[in-house]
């Protein structure tokens, strides 16, 4: 077999991050992008531009992120930190998330002590809530595709995915019943369906 | 507002956070409501508008946004040294605020996630492990849409008529989906026509 016409990438041929310090400056650009939530641009980064998760992946991910407790954007981060350095690397990945944005949260907390009458400034906060709130819905909706592949089925899937919709933003469920009730199903039922 | 705060009450303060952290699951924002029966209600160590502002702040903000914890402590150390006017001692204690509720939300949460991740990738191939991460896909896909539709709906307070705020959101929905151009555009219009009164 002739190795230099094999087109296919072997994984470590991946991109991934250089050192933990690519991580800690990865993470810091990340975080200073992400208004109203740093999801989105997680997926548009580290996915989409630097490709160290595949849509799979990130799914996979963000799953467990989502399920430990904790804020699941920091739990990405030292998934993918420790995968890549260790402790050295979620160290790094966690403390680009936060550091710098820290920083500038205090500066925007001091500044509005001053003009938190201004409408001007409040209807700006809406309108980029209001955007915020597409990105992320965006973010969702860009995944849809990797349902297709799903042991269960890509219609059974749509329904769960239109079922916790429906109680997270209509019925308002709390969010630790659904995982474990509609989550549980999807588990249970997925397992039966990859038996071996 | 001016409160005093002894070493038991710090040490109460980070006690909270640290329970807070390990029931924060899907993140810190759910623990919100528990927040504001302690800090507000019980303790009285911040204003219903300390409060509300914190998050409000921390949502706008760029960052992750467990941040606002980071700005309740602020405020606690903050009330607890006279007002953000009161000079050095103010602020000295607004930071010490800060690493108590910040080190006390994330400490436990971290570091059960890298234990968890650790066990759950050496075995990766066991069909338990494998169906649950297949099996919460749809869940997850299901929670980010949802999660859009709350943070799009749940800032009407402007003027302007609601449907301008779901346009908005719509659009800004559509934008990111079929094209590939930088968020911060997106977020710099929707700051743009929230200043001129659209939403």
């Amino acid at each position: 077999m002739d190795l230099a016409s094999t087109p296919a990438p072997a994984a470590t041929d991946r991109p991934r991050p250089q050192s933990p310090r690519d991580l800690f400056v990865s993470c810091t650009w990340l975080a200073l992008q992400g208004f109203g939530g740093v999801l989105a641009i997680v997926q548009r980064e580290m996915v989409e531009k630097k490709r160290w998760l595949t849509p799979d992946e990130f799914l996979e991910d963000w799953a467990v992120a989502q399920v430990l407790p904790g804020p699941n954007v920091i739990n990405l981060a030292l998934m993918i930190g420790d995968r890549h350095f260790g402790l050295r690397g979620a160290i790094a990945a966690v403390a680009g998330m936060l550091t710098v944005p820290l920083a500038v949260i205090l500066v925007l907390a001091v500044l509005y002590a001053h003009y938190a009458g201004n409408p001007q400034v409040a209807g700006a906060l809406r309108g980029m809530g209001a955007v915020a709130g597409g990105l992320i819905a965006a973010t969702g909706i860009k995944l849809i595709p990797q349902l297709r592949r799903h042991p269960l089925g890509f219609a059974t899937c749509l329904v769960l995915v239109a079922v916790v919709f429906a109680a997270i933003a209509f019925a308002r469920i709390p969010l630790g019943w659904v995982l474990l009730v509609v989550g549980g199903v999807a588990c249970t039922w997925t397992w039966r369906k990859i038996a071996p | 507002m001016t409160i005093v705060m002894h070493w038991q009450d710090w040490l109460a303060l980070f006690a909270q956070y640290l329970m807070l952290s390990l029931l924060s699951i899907s993140g810190a924002i759910t623990t919100v409501p528990d927040m504001h029966r302690f800090l507000v209600s019980d303790h009285r160590w911040l204003t219903d508008a300390q409060f509300s502002s914190s998050v409000a702040i921390a949502q706008a903000a760029p960052g992750p946004n467990v941040l606002f914890v980071a700005l309740m402590g602020w405020n606690v150390g903050l009330n607890a040294g006279g007002g953000i006017g009161a000079g050095l001692q103010a602020w000295l204690l607004g930071l010490l605020g800060l690493a108590i509720t910040m080190v006390g939300i994330m400490l436990p949460s971290t570091t059960l996630t890298y234990f968890a991740t650790r066990w759950g990738h050496r075995n990766r191939t066991r069909r338990g492990v494998r169906a649950f991460k297949q099996g919460m896909a749809p869940i997850v896909i299901g929670l980010l849409v949802a999660t859009g539709w709350v943070l799009a709906g749940g800032n009407h307070a402007g003027n302007a008529p609601a449907w301008h705020l779901w346009l908005l959101s719509g659009v800004a929905t559509f934008i990111v989906w079929r094209t590939r151009i930088h968020l911060l555009w997106l977020l710099g219009a929707g700051a743009l026509l929230g200043a001129l009164g659209f939403v």
